[in-house]
This record gives C-alpha cells, structure tokens and sequence, in this order.
C-alpha cells in the first residue's frame, strides 16, 4: 500500500477553507436544487427531456421530486389554467423556504398565444416568480440556462433572508 | 362613433366581405340507389327529414325527439357500432336554436354517418348514454359548453370548467377573452376578492409596456438601475454599440464601423 | 359548500371516513405519473378500487373558442399545443380537413413529406409511451434509453421544421419546405438504428418478470365495451377489433404503402404495449418505402388554388396577382366554402378529427377536435373499477392520454 502523506506545513497549508456561513449555505443550496415535478402542458414534455438521457440534469445536482415538501424549485412547465390556479398556489404554500420558482414557456409567463377565457394570464398573478424563461416550447438548453442563472441568484442573496411571501404577494 | 358590435354574436368578423360575395356551398350528393346508405335510410324510414351525401360521409337530419331511437336502429340495425362524436353549434343568434350532430361510425363497411338535429334553447335532449357509454363524457362536455341540458344523464354536471363556473364558454355570447367573473375568477378563488387591488386586472395586451417598470423593462438610451424609480424622469446614458468590423474582402483590408 | 380560500381549499370536504367503510382519495391533478393534470376521485375498499371519477379540465385552455376567432392559417399553430408529444399528426388532421372541405388536391411530393413526418412523429410519441408506461411502472433504465432515441427523432423533426416539439411543419395545401439536404441520409440512418432499440427495449421488458406481472391482465376491455367507449387506436386493436383508419379510409399515401396493422387479442395493458412496439417496426417499414418514393417526385410543395393558398413565394415577389392574392390571404384569410367536414385521421393516440363547420367565412363557425384521448379519459371510469391501488398508474399509463388534447 501506497504511503500517501501530505506534508501540511510545507506544502499549500493546512486544509481549511475560510468562507462565510452565507457563502456556505448558498453554495449547498444552489448546488442541490430539487424542482418539483410540475408538468402542466407541452413544456413539461421538454422539462422530462432536460431531465432524461441526453441533457442529464442530474450532474447539475437537480433531481426531480414528486412531492412539494422535498423540493425547493417549482418549475411552473406549461399553461396553467384557472381551474388549477389554486392548486399551483396550494403546491406553492406547500414547498418549504427557501423556495424559488421558474415560470417556463410563455404560457406561464404571460398567458402566451392562449389569450382565452381558461388561462391565468401570467402565474405571478399567484406566485412570486424568480425566473422567467421566454420560448414555446422553451428548449432543455433553455431551461438548464434558467437553473444556472438561479444558481448566480441564489448564491448572491444572504441565505437568512426571509423569502415571506406575504410580503411579494399577498 | 363606436362601432356598433352586435350583442348576439361576439365573436371575431370579417373586416370586410365584398357585398357581390355569395359563398358557395359543399356539394351536397344524392344517395346512389343500392348503396349502403340508402339502406340506411330505408332502415331510418319517416324520422329522416333530409339526406345528402357531403365528403364521403352521409349527413341525415332528424327530429331532436327521435334522437335516441334513431341512434338505436343505426346501432342495431345498420351496424354503427361506434359513436366517435358527439357535440352542437351555436344558432342561437340567426334561428334561437342549437344544432346537435352525432358522428356514427360502421366499422364492417368503414364508413361515416353525422346525423343533425336542431334544438330550441331551453329544451333537453335525451341522453343517449345507455347506447353508448363513449356519450357519457361528451353529453357532459356539451352541458358545460353550450348549457344544454341532457334528460337521463347518469352524472350531468361541469366537466372542463370548474364546478363554480359562470357562463357556457362555446356560445357566441360569451367573449374569447371572458367576461368579468372570468378574469377575476383565480384571483377571488386563491385570494378573496378584497385583494383584488393588489393583484390588479389582468393584461390582455401582450405587447404593453408599463412606462415605469424598472424589473422588467429598460429603455434603451435611459437604462437605470434594476427597480430603480423613475417616475421623475431618468437620465440620458450613452448608448454603446457592439463594435462591427467592416471587412473589404478585394483588399483585405478590415476597419472599425463608424456609422450610427 | 364551504368559503375556499388558500388555506382551506376546495376539495377538503371529500370524506375520509365513511359509513360504508370506503375512503376516498383523491389522485392528482399534480401527480407525477397522472400524465398531466389527471385528477381522480377514488373510492377504495381497502386497496379495491370501487369507484373511479376521473376529473379533467385542470389544462382547458379554449383551443375550440379559439378556432372561431382565428383565420384558417392563423389556427394551425394552435393544433401544435393539442397532442404535444406527436405535434405533427394535429397539424396534418386540421389541415385534411380544411383541405377537404375546400376540395383541395395535395401535390405527390407534399405528400410524400408529410406521410414522413406523421409516421416519424407516430415513432416519437411511442417512445415516449414506452418510456413513461415503464417509469410509471417502475423500469426507470427503459425510460432513459428511450429518451436517448426520441431525440435522435426529434434532431430529425428539428433539422426539417426548426422546433423540437411544436412543428407547425404542415401547411393547408402542402408543406412549407422542401427535405432539408442530407435529411433523407440522416433518416435512413434512423431507420437502420431504430428497430435494435425496440429489440432493446422488448429484451429489457417484455419477459420482464416484473413487468408481465403488472401489466398482464391489468386493465381488461372486452370489445363491445371498447367500442361502446368510443375507443379508437391501439385501445380498439388491443382488444381484437382490426380498425385502423390509415387500412380502412385511407388518405394520404397510406393506400399505396405496404404495411401490416398488428392485433391483438389480450386486451390487456402487455398486449396494447406489445402492439405499440409493433407498430413502430411498421412505422419504419413505411418509412424506408417512402424514402425510395421521395426522389421520384416532382419538386412542387403546394396546390395552386389561388383563391384560397398563396402562391409560392418567388411568383409573390415577381407576380402582380399573386402578390395581390397573397395580401388578401394574409390580411382578410382564406374563405372556404358553406357547409361541414368532419375527417378522421389515425393520429398516434387514436382517431383524432377535426369537424369544421363554415359559413363561408374566414372563420370557422366551429371547430371541434375528436381527440382519442378524452374519449380514453372516459374511458377510465370503467377500467379502474376492481383493480388495486398500485394498478391505478398502469392503467392511466396504458390508456396513453395526453392532456393537451383532452382537455383542449
């Protein structure tokens, strides 16, 4: 067996890292962003593919889970009708803080091409949303690109803010 | 003036139709004697009031109170083993009536049966469930979107709007965008209609810009901070271009684009 | 009924507990494997499904009503968004009927491209079935590999019309565009790759102990009730009755292809998977002979009809009328003649429809879209009495419903 030593003194230092408890608390946070598995429509279909073989979001550390409490991102992937505003909020209010959302498509940004009777017309009418992610389907690129400009947001913010809804909306 | 916009029929018109304009019509085919068809309709007998032939498909015209004893001979009889679909059209506005078609399909001689009948507004047409079950979620598809209602239904109730729901959406009174319950509908359901305010109206203008909105817009020539207020004007910034090369290719010569 | 709000919601007065000893749960709409927004109201015995109410509507977003306020072209984007996972046989089925209803002829080569995209798109949408049936039964790895060739598919979908999953790539008429060059290389290539994928996938599941376990015998439908259903697609095949729409109205090329419609006589959830694997080798068989037609085709994309299709784009820019055609089309829209159309397709789910019904205007004076998978939503109620819990998710699984165009 290999003899393997490191000479702490001589070389680089001893192994310690001097960070902030933010820097710490955010880099584990941003690094292990489990969204929630929230296919409304079509760019749930591209959510599924981001998340499949050949875009793997897996080595991003994001892994979907099918419950709101297990998950810190809520990927709002589609149309959301009215009949399922409530429950979009419902899930929302069900997510532990910290919590960010992704709105996806231009269905849940602005209501999109459905400008109809059925369909709520941009989902921050009834969540506080982080990102909005433009295109119809929006592309796996796409939304990887979200995931990483979430991660830039989430590591500047200091990680005891207090998200409160109540304050964003409602 | 406004524009005079009838009540009846709210949906989106021509702008302009050339009043020469006579449409022409679907050619509407007699029924070959000895063919399937005409024995469908010798199988009918007096309850078909009209028959044609229009693509293929033979369109047979009946009274809405023989609906389900017409459908029962088609499938017992004729072999329409299969009730692919089942919906109405809105006449509301030219005649006070629904029109309601079935679409029958034969599989042994694949072809296609759309039977029609018209139905007075506030009148219900028998349910024609117990034929087939297929009549189930499209009778309750037809309640929620035209109000007509459907005698011996087993479960008559709102399938696609919610159950709370105001309003038929496929009549040609009810606007494409909504109406007022429509467009408060989410926000008074998750919220209470006393945060109405905060929430605002919704935007059904996709290309407004709101003049004063730092998060989501910028003004090129006047970029500020993001969420900055600017409601006592912003100042002027330098707008910068990306630097273009233009390149001579005869020459090969490459010099930086000055022009604004 | 109780005052909802976010803290008391809607639904919270189902009961639980009940006299009779049943509970009802409540399934969705957001469950992962409700493939959408599948809401289900559930009366279980124990673990016995006694009653099933499935609840849809969570993804309605007015397509129909949208139809009487758009111009003819101006709705084929929208058909994009109905069955989004096999975009291209909307598009096709709206725009056969409008074609029919004006009478149209489409040129060989339009055809030829069109049948391509359909049977590709039949190819993407049963990879994906193959891939959610098995995550939702538990086969994660079938999921992952199938993914991996849905997107060679879908490179090819996106070399010919730019989108991954809304293609819009037919038009009323014909097609916009001719066959990229290289894509027929790059589709033979496919069809060479894909039939050892299928052979992968059937080794990794159909002897499968564990999935012949959980699907076989699993939703059941005898026949009569199939049609009585109104079921259409492999749902009908599955259970013994031979109608494919492609064999028996056949429109398009399909009368002129050479190909097989498998049957099968299970009627259960191993023999509808079966039938979708199937299915997919016929795809390919249908697409190696179009290859060989493609070439032997004039190069014209669209019918001339210049009342209701614009001209091709060089005769707009060097012709006086047909710039002066094309302004009318764009601006007032195409008017069709008087009268009612209703013209099924075999899209992949099923018996997928458009009626039209024209008063001569450039707006349709209704549209309805016959989607497969509303009637196969119905279709539920009846499937999921008897069977466990835990077969729930097959079933909705097996049904291959697709929200987007239940709910519309």
């Amino acid at each position: 067996m290999a003899q393997h030593k490191v000479d702490y003194a001589s070389n680089a230092g001893l192994p310690i890292a001097l960070t902030t408890a933010d820097k710490l608390i955010n880099w584990g946070r941003s690094n292990s962003l489990w969204p929630l598995t929230y296919g409304l429509a079509c760019c749930a279909i591209e959510m599924m593919a981001s998340g499949a073989s050949r875009y793997d979001f897996d080595r991003m550390g994001t892994i979907f889970r099918a419950s709101p409490r297990q998950a810190d991102v809520m990927i709002l992937a589609g149309t959301l009708s009215k009949k399922h505003a409530e429950f979009a909020r419902r899930l929302y209010d069900q997510m532990t803080e910290p919590k960010w959302v992704i709105s996806m498509g231009s269905c849940a940004n602005t209501g999109g091409m459905f400008n109809t009777y059925a369909t709520v017309q941009g989902v921050d009418r009834i969540v506080p949303v982080d990102i909005y992610l433009p295109g119809c389907a929006p592309r796996p690129e796409t939304l990887q690109y979200a995931m990483m400009m979430l991660q830039k947001k989430i590591r500047k913010e200091s990680a005891n803010m207090k998200k409160n809804t109540k304050q964003r909306l409602v | 003036m406004r524009k005079y916009t009838p009540k009846d029929n709210v949906q989106k018109k021509s702008y302009y139709t050339d009043r020469f304009w006579v449409a022409p019509r679907v050619p509407q085919m007699s029924i070959e004697e000895g063919s399937h068809f005409a024995d469908v309709i010798n199988a009918l007998g007096d309850r078909v009031l009209d028959a044609s032939v229009q693509i293929g498909q033979l369109v047979v015209s009946i009274n809405h109170q023989d609906n389900y004893s017409v459908l029962e001979t088609l499938k017992d009889v004729c072999g329409y083993k299969i009730c692919t679909e089942l919906s109405a059209v809105d006449y509301l506005a030219q005649e006070g009536k629904f029109e309601i078609f079935y679409q029958m399909l034969n599989l042994d001689e694949a072809l296609r049966v759309r039977v029609v009948c018209m139905i007075e507004d506030g009148l219900a047409i028998e349910s024609t469930v117990p034929l087939f079950k297929s009549a189930n979620f499209a009778e309750r598809e037809m309640y929620d979107m035209f109000g007509i209602y459907v005698n011996n239904h087993p479960f008559l109730k709102r399938i696609l709007m919610p159950d709370d729901w105001e309003g038929h959406p496929l009549l040609k009174t009810y606007p494409l965008e909504g109406d007022e319950f429509a467009s408060w509908y989410e926000v008074d359901k998750i919220f209470g209609k006393e945060n109405r305010d905060i929430i605002g109206p919704e935007n059904r203008d996709p290309s407004r810009v709101d003049r004063y909105d730092t998060k989501r817009f910028s003004r090129v020539g006047h970029e500020v901070d993001f969420g900055a207020d600017i409601s006592q004007g912003e100042p002027e910034t330098e707008i910068e271009y990306s630097k273009t090369l233009l390149v001579d290719y005869t020459t090969g010569s490459e010099k930086l684009d000055q022009r604004r | 009924m109780q005052v909802t709000n976010k803290l008391s919601p809607f639904f919270e007065n189902l009961n639980f507990e009940r006299e009779d000893n049943t509970m009802v749960i409540n399934f969705g709409p957001q469950h992962p494997s409700a493939h959408g927004q599948l809401r289900l109201v559930l009366e279980l015995d124990g673990e016995l499904v006694v009653k099933a109410l499935p609840d849809i509507g969570y993804l309605h977003r007015g397509i129909e009503k949208m139809a009487e306020n758009m111009t003819y072209n101006e709705f084929l984007p929208t058909t994009d968004r109905l069955d989004y996972i096999a975009s291209t046989s909307n598009n096709y089925a709206y725009a056969l009927s409008v074609e029919k209803l004006i009478g149209l002829d489409v040129p060989r080569r339009a055809k030829v491209i069109r049948t391509m995209l359909l049977e590709l798109n039949r190819i993407i949408s049963h990879l994906f079935f193959v891939a959610t049936h098995a995550l939702d039964v538990g086969a994660m790895s079938v999921f992952l590999y199938a993914f991996r060739e849905r997107e060679f598919a879908m490179d090819l979908m996106e070399d010919y019309c730019g989108a991954r999953l809304t293609h819009s790539a037919v038009r009323i008429g014909g097609v916009p565009l001719d066959l990229p060059h290289d894509w027929i290389d790059n589709l033979i290539k496919f069809c060479q790759k894909i039939p050892k994928d299928i052979k992968m996938y059937e080794d990794l599941l159909t002897e499968n102990r564990i999935w012949k376990m959980r699907l076989e015998d699993v939703g059941t439908i005898s026949a009569e009730e199939a049609m009585s259903w109104g079921c259409s697609g492999v749902m009908l095949r599955g259970s013994g009755v031979n109608y494919d729409i492609r064999k028996e109205e056949p429109y398009e090329l399909y009368g002129e292809l050479d190909f097989d419609i498998p049957v099968s006589n299970s009627c259960d959830s191993l023999g509808r998977y079966r039938l979708y694997m199937e299915e997919m080798r016929q795809s390919v068989r249908i697409l190696e002979q179009l290859i060989l037609m493609y070439p032997k085709t004039e190069q014209k994309l669209m019918a001339h009809a210049p009342q209701y299709i614009s001209a091709p784009k060089e005769e707009i820019m060097t012709q006086n009328y047909a710039l002066m055609q094309h302004f009318v089309l764009v601006t007032q829209g195409m008017r069709p003649p008087k009268g009612e159309v209703y013209i099924p397709t075999e899209s992949p789910k099923g018996e997928l429809g458009f009626y039209i019904k024209s008063e001569g205007e450039p707006y349709a004076y209704r549209l309805k879209c016959r989607a497969p998978s509303f009637y196969h939503t119905g279709l539920l109620q009846k499937l999921l009495i008897g069977t466990y819990i835990a077969d729930v998710v097959t079933i909705i699984g097996t049904t291959n419903i697709v929200f987007g165009e239940v709910d519309r």
